[in-house]
């Protein structure tokens, strides 16, 4: 009786997360689906068609959005990657005075809604007369991201046992030598997990990138949002399914590579 | 002079590894901080910042049209908050009681909808609720309804979206801190005759609380902000704070307005994160995101 119980709220759970996949995959659906409909409006469905998967290529605009999508998202990885990365190597070995002021500064961007940065951004870039664009939105990119760099890099430093940096200085390796064959490697996971974690925030901002934007800057976002207003058409879909079959890939192959280390 | 060596020893790294971060915080994350606060006491000539020292955007804040909208507002990310916190609760206990492979599989099909742009993701929502969209087409099939239900361009439809684009903010510090649960516990609890409900609410829930309240934080302050989710799906008839802010940047071009609103949601944001401290929470971990 009791075993019954349990395998039966064992499946009531089962059901539950199922349910709430099924709310956060069914929109996803819905935009693979629609993207192989014959009807330019997403209303509905008439019929199938790959079309939109060959036009998505004629539309300029779409794909130079992207393009400044993919541009901005991997330049301001780098930056925030190396900024986050020497920030949490100095300020997890050294004691220096203003160091809490650096980090109450850090947890601003994570806790402040976007519209203010984003606001905030856009009302200095102004005043410094930096041209809205491409480096506008790479400067913006890059502040939000490099608070997350240095938080999953510092959980590297946490656990690291600084007397292996000691021992490679005492056998004669210099600082730099030592930092990029001793100490980077150790804390490599953490820079990648900071660095993936910056790319998907970038190329997911709609918020700080519409205010720091500029004429013929447009993400890929900021392009979906203009094109709400008067209705997004399908091939927009067909390069959004691209793109998550092209994901979908990526953490399935990194998954296989994972697996034989474990083993 | 053994001294000064020392000194040099230290100060060369800690200045190539530090000052990058710290020039760039203060100058991208300080300083345009202080700048619309300052922004906020000047007024406007209708195209660009007049610069002269006034009150005036502070007293324009109390406005009761202002008033209305910060209601709504506070109404909607307060709603959001709480269902994401009912659904997302049960489904990262799931999620943190699951086998070690079976989690890595929820998490990853739990990351997999953020790689897929939340404006296209908001877009598969209208095809959905629209008024001749999918839910309407299905419930008319079946002889549900007779006229098509007006989903879309409501104030539940803005809900309905806000809670889909931050339920992942709530589940993951959920998951975080149910995972770091000892599971003894609950036994021990069970044991000594306390019931389910019992163990929940004086065990379970006192421990996970501070994955409630950095969930709550991650949702709760974003859902004042997000102006897109009430564009697409209020159809731009339900305005939230966000919207004020984003329409005096843009469209109304009074930016002294619009950083008085900012001021007043820092405002908020101090107030939460304050007893968010006090009630022994750990700014680390929002960052663990």
């Amino acid at each position: 009786m009791r075993q019954r119980k349990k395998s039966f709220g064992k499946t009531l759970s089962g059901i539950y997360d199922l349910l709430i996949y099924g709310f956060l995959y069914l929109p996803i659906a819905i935009v693979v689906l629609y993207s192989f409909n014959t009807s330019k409006r997403n209303i509905v469905f008439e019929g199938f068609t790959f079309q939109w998967y060959f036009k998505l290529f004629q539309n300029d605009a779409l794909l130079q959005a992207y393009g400044n999508t993919l541009i901005v998202g991997l330049s301001s990885t780098v930056i925030a990657t190396v900024i986050g990365t020497l920030a949490s190597y100095g300020m997890s070995k050294y004691k220096f005075r203003g160091k809490n002021v650096i980090d109450s500064l850090l947890y601003i961007p994570v806790v402040i809604p976007e519209i203010v940065l984003g606001i905030s951004l856009l009302a200095i870039f102004n005043i410094a007369q930096i041209p809205m664009g491409l480096i506008s939105l790479i400067i913006a990119h890059a502040t939000f991201c490099i608070p997350f760099v240095v938080f999953t890099v510092n959980a590297r430093f946490a656990g690291f046992d600084r007397s292996v940096e000691e021992a490679a200085m005492d056998l004669g390796a210099g600082r730099i030598k030592t930092f990029f064959t001793v100490t980077l490697p150790i804390v490599m996971p953490g820079v990648i997990a900071g660095a993936f974690l910056s790319f998907t925030l970038s190329i997911d901002d709609i918020i700080i990138s519409f205010f720091t934007t500029g004429p013929g800057s447009n993400t890929f976002p900021l392009k979906v949002m203009e094109l709400t207003k008067t209705g997004v058409t399908p091939d927009v879909y067909a390069l959004s399914t691209i793109v998550l079959a092209v994901t979908i890939g990526i953490v399935i192959l990194s998954q296989r590579d994972k697996k034989p280390k474990s083993k | 002079m053994k001294k000064n060596h020392k000194f040099r020893n230290k100060t060369i790294p800690l200045l190539t590894t530090v000052s990058p971060i710290t020039i760039w915080l203060i100058l991208l994350v300080a300083a345009p901080l202080i700048y619309v606060f300052y922004l906020s006491f000047q007024s406007t000539d209708g195209y660009s910042v007049v610069y002269k020292l006034t009150l005036s955007n502070y007293k324009e804040l109390f406005n009761p049209t202002y008033l209305e909208i910060y209601s709504n507002s506070f109404v909607l990310a307060v709603l959001t908050t709480v269902f994401s916190v009912l659904f997302g609760y049960p489904f990262a206990y799931h999620m943190a009681r699951a086998s070690g492979k079976k989690k890595a599989l929820m998490m990853m099909l739990l990351m997999i909808p953020f790689w897929t742009n939340s404006m296209i993701r908001l877009n598969g929502w209208k095809t959905i609720l629209g008024k001749t969209g999918l839910l309407n087409t299905v419930l008319e099939k079946l002889h549900l309804i007779n006229a098509p239900l007006e989903i879309l361009y409501t104030r539940g439809a803005v809900l309905l979206g806000m809670v889909y684009i931050l339920f992942p903010y709530m589940v993951l510090p959920l998951f975080a801190s149910i995972d770091k649960l000892d599971f003894g516990l609950l036994e021990a609890s069970n044991d000594l005759g306390a019931n389910k409900v019992k163990t929940f609410l004086h065990v379970t829930m006192p421990l996970t609380f501070p994955g409630i309240f950095s969930g709550t934080i991650l949702v709760f302050i974003p859902s004042l902000g997000y102006f897109f989710v009430s564009d697409i799906m209020g159809g731009g008839k339900s305005q939230l704070i966000g919207n004020l802010i984003e329409n005096q940047f843009k469209a109304a071009n009074n930016w002294p307005l619009g950083a008085a609103f900012s001021m007043l949601l820092i405002i908020l944001i101090i107030i939460i994160v304050s007893i968010y401290k006090k009630c022994g929470g750990d700014i680390k971990d929002l960052g663990v995101m």
